[in-house]
């Protein structure tokens, strides 16, 4: 059973070798692999809902020399989410690339991102998370860079910069944990962590460079250019996975590892940033002048949602209140994952059937690309967090947590947040649907209009209806039982 | 001896600070990418100043371990940041 | 699953998954299109009967599902909701016919009756919603389900009247969202329960229910066109009429009117609302805005944006009656929700029939349309009639009850001026009207004059929808006292609102 943990990072891993090997197979190497990853992650989630946390020792060296993965509720449905966007974009990517060149290119760096993401998300220890956290910023830069154009390298080149340095940041926090506790095993860490000088030191080096790769007002600034030049299918997933795993650790080590460490005061530092981000980064995607500009700044002002969790989660006692403002946080993070992918695919379609993806020419889209003007419709109501999208459901837990906690601050955030949201959404639709001269024949739903189609109706859909379970498994699987959650 | 720990330490900790500096001052993509590898050399400095235990013990294995991935990986993005560099100068020159 | 915790769920599909398949179709699958249409209203009419009879016959229906935790999705009848559901079905089912009619030949109809299906199916979870988290998810989409329908003629014009339209409603859902979550983090989970649920709950500061009761109601306001926040009614005009007459009649402001009804008699209670000392801001703006609404509908010579200020106007009354301490009161504004429904669906219908036969849309073109006419002028008439107040139309039966109702409940003083002031405004911009259109002399031309076809003055489709809501409206008003008529249901819910 144990091996459940492992073939989510070998399968893509031994996939991205294949595709190196024989590039003119990519697509059915890429397809194969993604799928049998999905396969290989549901059925962790299964045995996860069926057993709890699932740990292994990798070659039998125990933890503290060895390597250990762990799976949770909270990683093991993030995996099930990177798995599920990984296979829609991957068909999308067969239908997107029509160069050979750039198509060979694409598979054995996507592969190589997806096993990466995946050993980051089943991580039992701190340098591990510096090692794929480092594999993920890699493969993502060099996959932003395909594109080829100057803006792309250049956005690629100042991601990589960044990024870097960012992670020489969570190293040295690595090194002080070290020092200071002789252990580098999350589940060790959390059971001998103090709250004391070293601990801050540490945690303040990793959150911040954790805050630089999951682009957090105000370290925003390589996300807008990266995510908007980068081709379509990649940008998707920059946005919907990569800067989402980024989140994922700072949950991870404050709620799990630090929880002892954890002074509200930091909280609100970093729910004020993340309020921040989520007025500014929604004011700027109503001024962007291209969709996938849009999309990008959105994604600054989605992540600032889930940084108004902290404040809240630390204001929380353990109990109901707390249980369900910490699966409001996974949902966000989930639907905004599908949600956002799902626009990106949407507006790679608008950019090759268009020619470009400038807001003010739309006009005529919702004729020619209908199933596209619904994806777009459809990740704008999770965007802005109408009903029946998750998004919706997160945010009234979390205006929910705001009163309980006496927080006021947050709601009018989050309102004029989903207002400006509002705005920007609807600014893309009635440009949409303005009458304009492009060919009104094509009705019939292009097969590349459909993978977006699909991610839209999940983060809309399926988990604003179906996804009540949610916060029964992430409580029944937690990694430390009886701790922080 | 604790001295010598101390200034490898402190060494590991002004190449760290030197390289930050180096990485936001600088503008041109070599002298950042140089920077860049400089801050990981103070990092792992202090990784290897760690597995110290005092003269005549065997050092602490996992630092040790550690520094390789790191410097491993460090390699790798310093490739990645070199090749992105020059494509851009091919560009530039273009 | 059992009759009994289905059919609220089936009442929805009957309209959804018509609107879905709906969607698919190609646009010149005519006859597939109006069968699927006509079949999902029917169904729905036939299913809406059986619940009818169980409510009455005191079953239960409800339908449970958790969305969240402490989050469930209900859908529940009781006596209120069946009384808009059946409003809106009934409605629904005319509109339909009226805007296969209307929009016959023109493009994108499967997108427009997709959307018209959706919005139905808003407005009837809206009306089966059984908790207030429930009524916000449906409040929320129903937005999204109009603005699409808004903007369909898709011109600058109507480009910008959505605009502001979901200006307005998004901005009111907000406020709407921070009043429930409030409500609902102090309260516990909010079902509607008949005379409230928060009188019986210990502890709750009154001045965090009164902010709470300000947000509810400024969000519901915004849907309901409570003045100050009417200002996209006006502007949303410019929809196709069949759009409008849902919008005015059904859908989207009766919403805010029903949600307001759910909100101060099914979580407040009224008596306990009495006592915060609320009830009388409510009632300001109901009476600002009724007086407001006819002062402004005076001058519009444009028909559509007449009748659209008369809407502010009316739907103020509902509001109105909720604002009164007394279960004649309470009598009077819920039985306003179905007849101000009924009289200006054929208001509009009627406006939308004359724009479409003769290109007539500003009142000082109507001289002598009743002769040219007279089928859809009869119902206007009617309908004009019923909103002055004159009987036997149902209008009077409404202001008849809130009169009373005032004088029961010793709240005559500013009552009785408020509704006097304003039927004499009712009858000031409508019987100019009627008297040009019946005895001023026609003009040589009509502005835009489709050429005639067939024995009646318009195509059935057209026709028989105002004449068949006016007559309902006429019919309503006679028959008050029947059994299982809007008055009696009204009499039903009342009796159950009041426990003292």
């Amino acid at each position: 059973m144990t091996d459940l943990l492992v073939w989510p990072i070998l399968l893509p891993l031994l996939a991205s070798l294949l595709a190196l090997v024989f590039p003119r197979r990519g697509d059915w190497i890429g397809g194969m692999a993604s799928l049998a990853v999905l396969i290989s992650a549901a059925w962790l989630v299964h045995s996860v809902w069926d057993n709890g946390v699932i740990a292994v020792a990798l070659g039998g060296w125990q933890p503290g020399l060895g390597i250990a993965l762990r799976a949770d509720g909270l990683s093991s449905v993030l995996l099930l989410m990177v798995a599920i966007v990984a296979l829609t974009i991957g068909i999308y990517a067969t239908r997107y690339f029509d160069n050979a060149v750039v198509r060979a290119r694409f598979w054995p760096l996507w592969l190589l991102l997806l096993a990466a993401l995946n050993a980051l998300l089943l991580s039992g220890d701190v340098f591990n998370l510096y090692v794929t956290l480092e594999l993920v910023g890699l493969t993502a830069v060099a996959l932003g860079a395909l594109g080829g154009s100057r803006d792309a390298i250049v956005a690629a080149l100042r991601y990589l910069t960044i990024g870097l340095l960012g992670s020489m940041a969570f190293l040295a926090g690595v090194v002080v944990l070290y020092a200071a506790y002789g252990t580098l095993d999350m589940v060790a860490l959390a059971s001998v962590v103090e709250d004391r000088p070293a601990t801050w030191v540490a945690l303040m080096l990793m959150t911040l460079g954790l805050l630089v790769k999951s682009a957090l007002f105000p370290m925003h600034f390589w996300l807008p250019p990266a995510h908007a030049n980068a081709p379509a299918p990649v940008s998707a997933a920059l946005s919907a996975l990569v800067v989402k795993v980024a989140f994922y650790l700072v949950l991870r080590l404050w709620l799990d590892v630090f929880t002892v460490a954890l002074h509200p005061a930091t909280a609100w530092m970093l729910g004020l940033l993340g309020a921040v981000a989520v007025l500014w980064g929604s004011y700027r995607a109503l001024r962007a002048p291209r969709l996938k500009l849009l999309a990008a700044y959105s994604t600054v002002a989605q992540l600032g949602y889930l940084f108004l969790f902290l404040p809240l989660l630390a204001g929380l006692p353990d109990g109901p209140a707390r249980e369900a403002a910490f699966g409001a946080v996974v949902l966000f993070a989930l639907t905004h994952g599908f949600a956002k992918s799902a626009l990106f695919l949407g507006a790679g379609v608008i950019q090759q059937r268009a020619g470009h993806d400038r807001i003010e020419e739309l006009g005529g889209t919702a004729r020619a690309l209908p199933v596209t003007t619904f994806v777009l419709a459809l990740s704008g109501i999770a965007l802005i967090g109408l009903p029946p999208s998750g998004t919706f459901l997160a945010k009234w837990q979390l205006l929910a947590a705001a009163v309980e906690t006496g927080q006021w601050v947050w709601i009018p955030v989050v309102a004029v947040g989903s207002l400006l949201a509002g705005a920007y959404v609807f600014r893309v639709l009635g440009h949409a649907f303005a009458p304009g001269d492009r060919d009104g024949s094509a009705l019939a739903a292009g097969r590349e209009e459909l993978p977006a189609l699909a991610l839209a109706l999940v983060a809309t859909v399926v988990l604003g209806l179906a996804a009540g379970g949610l916060w029964g498994f992430l409580d029944f699987a937690a990694m430390s039982p009886g701790g922080a959650r | 001896m604790l001295a010598t720990t101390i200034i490898y330490g402190f060494a590991g900790i002004c190449l760290f600070v030197l390289g930050l500096r180096g990485v936001l001052l600088h503008t041109t993509a070599l002298a950042r990418i140089l920077a860049l590898n400089v801050c990981g050399a103070g990092v792992f400095l202090l990784f290897v100043v760690l597995a110290y235990r005092g003269a005549g013990m065997t050092p602490d294995p996992v630092p040790h371990a550690l520094v390789l991935t790191g410097i491993v990986v460090a390699v790798s993005a310093t490739a990645l940041a070199l090749a992105l560099a020059r494509r851009l100068r091919e560009i530039d020159h273009d | 699953m059992t009759l009994a915790n289905g059919l609220p769920v089936l009442i929805l599909l009957s309209s959804l998954l018509p609107g879905l398949v709906i969607f698919l179709l190609r646009e010149d699958s005519h006859r597939l299109r109006t069968w699927l249409n006509l079949a999902g209203a029917v169904i729905k009419l036939i299913l809406v009967g059986v619940l009818i009879w169980g409510v009455f016959h005191e079953q239960v229906f409800e339908t449970r599902w958790m969305l969240a935790p402490g989050l469930d999705l209900v859908l529940h009848a009781d006596a209120l909701s069946v009384l808009f559901v059946t409003l809106s079905t009934v409605l629904w089912l005319v509109t339909t016919v009226y805007a296969i009619g209307y929009l016959e030949g023109t493009p994108h109809r499967s997108r427009f009756f997709g959307f018209f299906s959706l919005c139905v199916t808003a407005t009837v979870g809206l009306a089966l919603a059984g908790n207030l988290f429930t009524f916000v998810v449906f409040y929320e989409l129903l937005t999204l389900a109009t603005y699409p329908l808004v903007a369909h003629k898709g011109t600058p014009e109507a480009v910008r009247g959505a605009r502001i339209y979901l200006a307005y409603t998004l901005s009111g859902g907000v406020i709407l969202l921070v009043g429930a979550v409030w409500l609902r983090t102090i309260a516990g989970p909010l079902e509607f329960v008949q005379g409230g649920i928060l009188g019986d709950i210990e502890g709750l500061d009154p001045w965090a229910l009164r902010w709470i009761f300000a947000f509810l109601i400024i969000g519901l306001g915004v849907k309901a066109a409570l003045v100050p926040l009417h200002g996209w009614l006006p502007q949303a005009m410019v929809a196709p009429a069949p759009v409008s007459a849902l919008l005015h009649a059904v859908a989207v402001v009766k919403a805010g009117a029903f949600g307001i009804v759910r909100v101060v008699y099914d979580v407040f209670g009224v008596e306990f609302l009495a006592t915060l000392n609320m009830l009388p801001l409510l009632g300001a703006a109901a009476a600002v805005t009724i007086i407001y609404g006819s002062v402004r509908a005076l001058s519009q010579d444009h028909l559509k944006k007449r009748l659209a200020y008369s809407t502010v106007s009316q739907v103020s009354y509902i509001a109105l009656g909720t604002a009164i301490v007394g279960p004649l009161a309470t009598i009077g504004g819920v039985v306003h929700l179905v007849h101000q429904g009924v009289m200006k669906i054929t208001l509009f219908f009627a406006a939308g029939n004359y724009a479409e036969n003769l290109g007539i849309h500003k009142v000082s073109e109507m001289n002598g349309v009743g002769r040219r006419m007279p089928g859809t002028t009869a119902a206007f008439t009617i309908g004009a009639l019923g909103m002055i107040g004159i009987p036997p139309v149902a209008g009077f039966v409404s202001k008849w009850y809130l009169g009373v109702g005032a004088v029961e409940a010793g709240q005559a003083a500013w009552v009785l001026p408020v509704l006097i002031g304003s039927s004499l405004l009712n009858a000031a911009y409508f019987l100019p009207i009627l008297y040009r259109a019946w005895f001023r002399p026609a003009p040589a031309e009509w502005p835009h004059e489709h050429p005639r076809s067939g024995r009646w003055e318009m195509p059935g489709a057209l026709l028989w929808p105002p004449v068949i809501t006016a007559s309902l409206a006429l019919l309503i008003g006679l028959f008050a006292a029947a059994p299982y008529s809007p008055l009696e249901w009204a009499q039903l819910i009342a009796s159950r609102e009041y426990r003292s």
